[in-house]
């Protein structure tokens, strides 16, 4: 019977039952056998067995549970809860040790067991936690294997200690990738480097082919261009490039690893296709960067005598001749690269190297490249040479002046420029923002941890520059947030009288939203701030300019004021992006305004008293986005709700909400999918209480069940959530109902019946209808759980051999045993129907049991009879072990009448003949240790329920013993401890023929 | 191949001046023994002079080559016939490098008409039935640093279409004015050109504004004296429609060899000047 006790303590939810079962009781049975659970031995002696069960369990040995608890119970232990934790890491030793010691003398049992046993998990871990053990091993060997990696990362890092808050290259690239696309057709001019290259070419359709040609050129003979690449070709071909780069350097071809560079940044003059310009920087900076690293560690490898590298910070002369007479070598023949261009890039990309010449050599050059600068024509081509400087230079020691801005903006106004861009069809302000990722991280590296004054200083030389925009917005970009928001008011007064030539003011006015998302204003320009820019913004004509732009504004908005302008700002966004339906094109932004609002509004009831936020959400009508965005709010009320709400407002917003959510599953609906959504909604429908109104709490429920029918967690939600509200019930009416009460309970036992049928999982159903019943009886609804029982007991054939466990196929016999268990230690409790016959419950269950298929080669069925034994004893016990308040149970109603019992005995029989008949069967060779554990654990049941008094049954025990070793498989330990526990028991009272018992037990020694 | 000869010089960049001591190793590789006829090193350093074919017609600068000028020339017998070891065998060399009598050693250069080499050569004589080995093997040297501090010159420039002189129809030109100066017409070799240009104004766009680097040698023989100017390189300073009067900056590394200090003997004479282009287009 422990097992059916055990299990049901951890399946049952305990707020059902704890007020009629006293777990207490447990702990003796608990004792009585729990050591024999997994006893393995064998032997037969099928004849003398058959013979006597018949007489067996007339005399089931009666039992006084109070008292058997009394002497079993452990000693109860005041524990000191507020200090002490068996879970709790043990950090200091000595320390605890004595503070055990002093709660000794108060609680005996638990400071020694704590203070002498060290918690064996902590102890292990304690320093020497084996996987850091092992990581620490084999640390050495990772160090060697990585010690490139680490020396490039070194490299990237630089020693200037760039701080993490530094927003590194390798973050913006991808940024400028996806932002600076085209669709036009590019061309590219390269050299036959790669074997490769040529093959693809002939592979790329007919036209590429035929357009491909040949350029005579002095140095490098069979020079191609190609023509007509798109723009994923051309990306492809500038990555067969620097694959070529790497395959030349490896297999030593210098000369040919130069002239691939030098042919890489010549591309970089090239502004046709202007649009894909800063994509085609990054693109080809990739490769220098990489030729630059080649070409330092292959110095530094020459530095390396006897193996012992150089340390970080090496000073030049330490670095021997050979390494600087190649490196030297390097700066000659970049030197006479004829391009400027080409020159000025690949002396950049080494720029490195310089360290092995001399100390000064960097701080030198810097200055010397960055006027060479000056020779490049085209402005955009230069400004990007200088961003390229700043990232090889390390970046905060390179400052250069403003006055190249402003020559840069006669440039860009000049003619030339204008022409081209009038045969490239490209307006000034889309080419103006070609030059924003260059400013920006110039001005990145200028104003990285610059003091407040240098900045305050290049903002004015800004202004004082005609108040650039362009220069504004990277500006705004670039320097730390909190100097910008200082200063809001000024750039507002900036962008706004700022000479737009051609760029954007939105943009501008986004850029100034982003800051101050980072960084608070002045508190009193906060409400002027906000109005001068949403002047600007709210006359944006086109709904992408304009969303972009509030999107950034709303989070300001939301940081620092309360519902009202929060609404005002949602109303003119709806009122922006409802015409043509511009929303439809809007959606990751208006997205991330719902998110931004939510994060800094959780109080949902404020939330939803915003009036414009239901209709802003009605502007997601895609219905995935739609969901999304349910999913966030949901999340965030989960999140954040700290207590349960019956507010109408919340409720009829959020089942909307939810509802949403709920329609959007369908047959192709994922099962992760439905798992999050089920989940969000029942933390939604957990969160809903209306107190005492237990009434309206039901019919929420049922329109509940009505609206989220197809997400099946969700019902097997509600029907805990009815359970809950039926027990509720009952504590509130101290478990006596009245006429009111008593309806009301039965209208939620019959929620809960008529909802079961509808799931699909038969477990889930099984428990559900046991859990169900336990509820009805626990509130006197005897026919209701009769009738839970009832569909339950005929649910069981149903029970497939295998059934989808997270994905997987897994046999359900454990799961039925489980659960049959269970349901047999309820059935204790479960009094008779008046109509029906004796014990009609367990009756049925056993008949289902019989005819159930069960597995050809499992010992589940003899298993579960053997447990049904220990119900039928208990059964005939005068008094249960356990009762539910307020039901009569069997033992109350026949009061031990003869013929109950008798009755009982004859089930018994039944029971113990099949047993004995599978004992038989598994007489053959492979099967003895089966029929061993199974001899065995019979034995035991006689044991602890038997009356072993009686002859008959005793001499089955006896022979069972034997037939549990006869084959040798029984376990001599068990066996041992078995007879010494029979020994001791036979010292208690009344149960001195439990020595004679234990004289006829033999131990069979093994041989 | 069973033996292989080389030679290693001490330093790393093969740079020696006069006075100095050239020294190094010769290595021999072998798995074998080897059975030799006697090791020796020769040190040679010649001007070799071409005649330009512009200068005196095509088959005088063919049969007419101006023999070499010696300026150093020595021996030494580096190990006596007998036998090596097998394995790696280091013979270590020192030759000092002197005037002999009034033969300057001049700076190494490689010209066009022009060539003043340097060269290590080791020979191993071995017996009939084995091949002569021999490895040859370059150093360079440089001229001391002119003694006394050479006095830079700053020179300013002013280009006009009026200053052009080789152009025909003047009028067609656009107007521009292109000032700038250089640091200094006297260069130190070893130290960049430095200068700086400015466009002050030009009526077309500027396409490219390049540097030209070029040796002028002259050689005297017999018939007199021929005189070429050739092209050293070429580098551009301004790529594109620059800025109107933003200085550029001049700056060009004089490649290492290819150049020398401006010489003046009897026979010869190098010298460099730089020329400075500037590709307009216009757009009419």
């Amino acid at each position: 019977m422990n097992d059916l006790f055990c299990k049901r303590a951890v399946s049952l939810n305990s707020t059902y039952f704890s007020t009629c079962i006293s777990f207490c009781n447990y702990a003796c049975i608990y004792v009585d056998i729990g050591y024999v659970s997994l006893s393995q031995v064998c032997g037969y002696l099928y004849a003398c067995i058959l013979s006597l069960y018949s007489f067996f369990l007339r005399h089931a040995r009666s039992r006084n549970y109070v008292s058997e608890s009394e002497v079993c119970k452990l000693e109860s232990v005041p524990l000191d809860f507020g200090d002490y934790h068996p879970l709790k890491p043990i950090t200091v030793t000595e320390s605890k040790t004595k503070k055990m010691n002093r709660k000794g003398s108060t609680s005996s049992t638990s400071s020694s067991s704590s203070s002498s046993v060290m918690d064996p998990l902590s102890s292990v871990l304690d320093g020497t936690d084996p996987l850091s053990l092992f990581a620490a091993a084999a640390d050495p060997v990772t160090t060697t294997a990585t010690m490139d990696s680490t020396r490039k990362k070194r490299d990237k890092d630089d020693s200037s200690a760039v701080g993490s808050d530094f927003e590194p290259w390798s973050s913006k690239r991808g940024e400028i990738l996806s932002r600076y696309t085209t669709t036009e057709k590019l061309s590219i001019v390269s050299g036959s480097f790669s074997r490769k290259a040529t093959t693809t070419g002939s592979a790329v359709s007919e036209k590429v082919r035929t357009r491909l040609e040949e350029l005579d050129d002095l140095e490098e003979g069979s020079q191609k261009e190609l023509l007509n690449l798109t723009q994923q070709d051309y990306m492809n071909r500038i990555e067969e490039l620097n694959q070529s780069l790497k395959d030349a350097w490896s297999s030593d071809q210098k000369v040919k690893a130069l002239k691939i560079v030098i042919q890489c940044s010549k591309l970089l003059s090239d502004t046709t296709v202007i649009q894909f310009y800063p994509s085609k920087f990054v693109l080809i900076t990739d490769i220098l960067d990489t030729f630059g690293k080649l070409v330092y560690e292959r110095i530094l490898s020459m530095c390396v005598d006897s193996r012992v590298s150089l340390p970080d910070n090496f000073s030049p002369e330490s670095v021997n001749d050979t390494a600087k007479e190649t490196c030297l070598n390097w700066f000659f023949k970049i030197a006479s690269i004829r391009e400027l261009i080409p020159r000025f890039y690949v002396e950049a990309a080494i720029l490195k190297c310089n360290k092995f010449l001399s100390k000064t050599g960097i701080s030198e050059c810097l200055p010397r490249l960055t006027s060479m600068i000056r020779g490049i024509g085209d402005p955009l081509v230069a400004v990007y040479a200088r961003a390229y400087l700043c990232r090889v230079g390390s970046p905060i020691k390179y400052l250069f002046t403003a006055t190249c801005f402003c020559l840069l903006f006669q440039q860009i106004h000049g003619d030339t420029v204008q022409n081209q861009l009038v045969v490239q069809c490209v307006e000034i302000p889309l080419y103006l923002t070609l030059y924003s990722p260059a400013i920006d991280w110039i001005l990145q590296c200028i104003a990285y941890r610059a003091p407040e004054v240098l900045l305050t200083e290049m903002m004015e030389r800004c202004r004082k520059l005609g108040n650039n925009a362009l220069l504004l917005n990277s500006v705004m970009s670039a320097f730390r947030a909190e100097f910008i928001a200082a200063r809001s008011m000024d750039f507002i007064g900036m962008i706004k009288e700022c000479d737009e030539s051609g760029f954007p003011k939105h943009l501008l006015f986004r850029s100034l939203g982003l800051n101050l998302a980072l960084a608070d204003p002045p508190e009193n320009d906060r409400l002027q701030i906000l109005n001068e820019a949403w002047k600007v913004i709210t006359k944006l004509k086109n709904p992408q300019d304009y969303i972009n732009c509030a999107e950034v504004w709303v989070e300001y908005t939301c940081r620092h004021f309360t519902n009202r302008e929060i609404n005002t700002v949602l109303a003119d966004v709806i009122k922006h992006m409802t015409p043509d339906r511009a929303f439809e094109d809007a959606y990751p932004q208006l997205q991330s305004i719902i998110q931004k609002v939510i994060t800094y509004i959780y109080d949902f009831s404020l939330l939803f008293s915003v009036e414009k936020f239901l209709p802003f959400l009605d502007m997601f009508q895609k219905e995935s986005v739609r969901v999304e965005v349910c999913k966030c709010i949901m999340e965030s009320f989960i999140k954040h709700q700290q207590e349960s709400t019956k507010d109408p407002v919340i409720l009829n917003a959020l089942l909307h909400i939810c509802k949403t959510m709920h329609d959007s599953v369908n047959a192709l609906t994922l099962e992760d999918e439905k798992r999050m959504l089920a989940a969000l909604i029942n933390g939604f429908i957990k969160m809903v209480s209306f107190g005492r109104d237990f009434e309206q709490q039901l019919s929420f429920y049922v329109e509940a069940r009505s609206m989220f029918c197809n997400l099946e967690p969700v019902l097997v939600q509600l029907i805990h959530s009815v359970n809950q509200l039926a027990m509720e019930t009952r504590k509130v009416m101290k478990g006596n109902h009245s006429r009111k009460t008593a309806a009301f309970v039965r209208a939620c036992v019959a929620f809960c019946f008529i909802t079961i049928p509808s799931l699909s999982s038969i477990f889930t159903r099984l428990n559900l209808y046991l859990h169900s019943g336990q509820v009805a009886l626990a509130n006197q609804c005897l026919s209701q759980a009769d009738a839970f029982f009832k569909a339950a007991v005929s649910l069981v054939p149903e029970v497939p051999k295998m059934i989808s466990v997270d994905g997987k196929m897994r046999p359900s016999d454990a799961f039925l045993l489980e659960f049959l268990c269970n349901f047999f230690s309820t059935l204790l409790v479960v009094p008779d129907h008046p109509e029906q016959g004796v014990l009609f419950l367990v009756r049925g269950l056993l008949n289902v049991i019989q005819d159930y298929t069960w597995e050809d080669n499992s010992d589940d069925k003899v298993r579960i009879y053997t447990n049904v034994l220990h119900l039928l004893s208990a059964m005939t016990q005068e008094a249960y072990i356990y009762h539910v308040d307020k039901v009569d149970s069997n033992d109350t109603l026949y009061g031990g009448d003869s013929k109950f019992l008798t009755e009982i005995n004859k089930l018994c029989e039944t029971v113990i003949a099949q047993i004995l008949d599978h004992l038989k069967t598994l007489g053959k060779e492979e099967t003895l240790k089966r029929q061993s554990q199974l001899a065995l654990y019979f034995f035991n049941t006689i044991l602890a329920h038997g009356d072993l008094r009686n002859n008959k049954l005793n001499q089955l025990s006896v022979n069972l013993w034997n037939l549990a070793q006869k084959h040798g498989f029984a376990d001599t330990k068990t066996m041992v401890k078995t007879l010494e526990y029979i020994k001791r028991r036979s010292k208690q009272p009344e149960m001195s023929h439990f020595t004679d018992l234990a004289l006829r037990l033999p131990l069979q020694s093994r041989t | 191949m069973g033996t292989a000869l080389d030679i290693k010089i001490k330093r790393a960049n093969k740079v020696y001046r006069c006075g100095e001591v050239l020294s190094g190793v010769v290595v021999i590789t072998s798995k074998d023994t080897v059975q030799h006829q006697g090791i020796s090193l020769t040190m040679e350093g010649s001007v070799n002079l071409q005649l330009s074919a512009k200068s005196v017609g095509v088959f005088e600068a063919f049969y007419n080559s101006v023999k070499p000028i010696q300026i150093i020339n020595s021996t030494i017998e580096m190990v006596k016939p007998g036998k090596l070891p097998s394995g790696k065998t280091e013979i270590p060399f020192e030759f000092p490098l002197h005037m002999k009598g009034n033969k300057v050693l001049y700076e190494t250069y490689h010209g066009v008409f022009v060539n003043i080499q340097y060269t290590l050569r080791c020979d191993m004589r071995r017996s009939l039935l084995a091949k002569d080995l021999t490895k040859t093997c370059e150093f360079i040297v440089h001229s001391l640093s002119q003694k006394g501090k050479l006095m830079p010159s700053p020179v300013d420039f002013t280009i006009t279409p009026e200053t052009l002189q080789n152009v025909k129809e003047r009028a067609s030109l656009p107007k521009f004015l292109i000032r700038g100066h250089l640091s200094s017409t006297n260069c130190i070799i070893t130290q960049p050109l430095t200068g700086e240009l400015v466009v002050e104004n030009a009526e077309a766009a500027v396409k490219s504004i390049e540097l030209q680097l070029v040796r002028v040698e002259t050689c005297g023989c017999a018939e007199g004296y021929a005189r070429d100017a050739t092209e050293i390189q070429n580098i551009q300073i301004a790529d594109g429609d620059v800025c109107r009067g933003l200085p550029i900056p001049i700056y060009m590394v004089f490649p290492r060899l290819f150049t020398c200090p401006t010489l003046e003997t009897t026979n010869f004479k190098v010298g460099e000047c730089v020329g400075l282009y500037a590709v307009l287009v216009s757009f009419i």
